[in-house]
């Protein structure tokens, strides 16, 4: 890295620790190698996995399993695809599951996805609640997945979310961060008494600025996939998104020159030659 | 006996328990989870939880996935 983020602290997720802010998905990859080289690339030490059937006709495939470093990787699973609280909950417990069989860290959480519609693939706001609560009581750390609303995402923290995730535009869309205003209002609402509190901007990423928007609004961290998977070149894409994410990070704890309507000369005004015209 | 498993109707030996039923059907124990009428089955029990006529048993994996 040729930057050296000297000030900043490791994220603290869940009682996780991490020196990357970056959370990348697995899916819609060309190919698990494919996958492989861009979780290298991006430099993220968490990566999001689905819970499915396994396949009982062709076991020829081979499995995720084998692409991911279990050993260097904590492996978050998600409940992504269910729309209603009692599905998201069994995918959790699946999940744990299989993750503590798999001697992960990540056994101990999940991230919460409950969609109220698979057209926009936005969140049921109502669902997503009783989920939070439920698997709290169950002892996960959740992850919890929503829109850029702030009173539910103060909803959802006095639910005792481990981290709120709002989406910065619709899954998969590449808009970027939609409102930044609301993404402000909700960092000042979820930080202000606790300022480590984890926001991660979660959906929405199209390319490298929309995750250093992201990081310099003093999000925490950006959790995307198909900005990366769906990229012409996604090698390439991942290394400008650990990039992006540092570079936004950074400028976020430098803490930037406040807007002005009017021009600051940059130069001394003192000193100039004696102008043509007076 | 009949039971679901994954959504499609197969027969089984009475009394199996879920461990019997993994390896009838070539699975890893590590890389899966089964729930049993819409409960976990952890690892530690599958030696032991027999299967009953009609139960409904789902065999999951990870697999790749972001959002959605």
């Amino acid at each position: 890295m040729e930057t050296e983020p000297s000030k900043d602290t490791p994220l603290l997720l869940g009682g996780h620790r991490f020196r990357s802010r970056l959370i990348v998905g697995t899916g819609k990859y060309a190919s698990h190698d494919l996958m492989r080289q861009c979780h290298e690339a991006s430099g993220c030490e968490v990566v999001t996995v689905a819970v499915r059937r396994e396949r009982l006709i062709d076991m020829e495939g081979r499995s995720l399993l084998e692409f991911l470093d279990t050993k260097r990787l904590t492996i978050l699973p998600n409940t992504a695809g269910c729309y209603s609280a009692e599905d998201a909950i069994r995918h959790a417990r699946l999940g744990r599951e299989l993750l503590s069989g798999l001697d992960n860290p990540g056994a101990d959480w999940v991230k919460l996805e409950v969609l109220g519609d698979p057209k926009t693939l936005l969140p049921d706001p109502v669902a997503t609640l009783e989920a939070t609560e439920k698997l709290v009581a169950d002892g996960f750390k959740v992850l919890c997945y929503t829109s850029d609303d702030p009173i539910m995402a103060k909803r959802i923290k006095a639910a005792g979310a481990t981290s709120v995730m709002p989406a910065g535009s619709p899954i998969g869309s590449g808009q970027g961060v939609l409102n930044p205003w609301n993404i402000r209002i909700i960092l000042e609402y979820l930080k202000g008494d606790d300022p480590n509190y984890p926001v991660i901007i979660d959906a929405g990423v199209g390319t490298a600025s929309d995750v250093a928007i992201a990081m310099e609004l003093g999000c925490d961290g950006v959790l995307l996939n198909t900005g990366i998977a769906g990229a012409k070149d996604p090698l390439t894409m991942a290394h400008a998104m650990r990039r992006a994410c540092e570079a936004g990070r950074l400028a976020n704890l430098a803490g930037r020159i406040p807007r002005k309507l009017y021009a600051t000369a940059s130069s001394p005004l003192d000193g100039l030659i004696a102008p043509a015209r007076p | 006996m009949h039971v679901i498993v994954n959504g499609l109707s197969r027969d089984v030996a009475e009394k199996v328990t879920v461990a019997e039923l993994l390896t009838q059907l070539k699975l890893r124990s590590p890389q899966v989870a089964v729930e049993v009428n819409r409960m976990v089955v952890s690892r530690d029990r599958h030696q032991t939880h027999v299967i009953k006529p009609n139960d409904t048993i789902e065999i999951v994996t990870l697999v790749g996935g972001g959002s959605e």
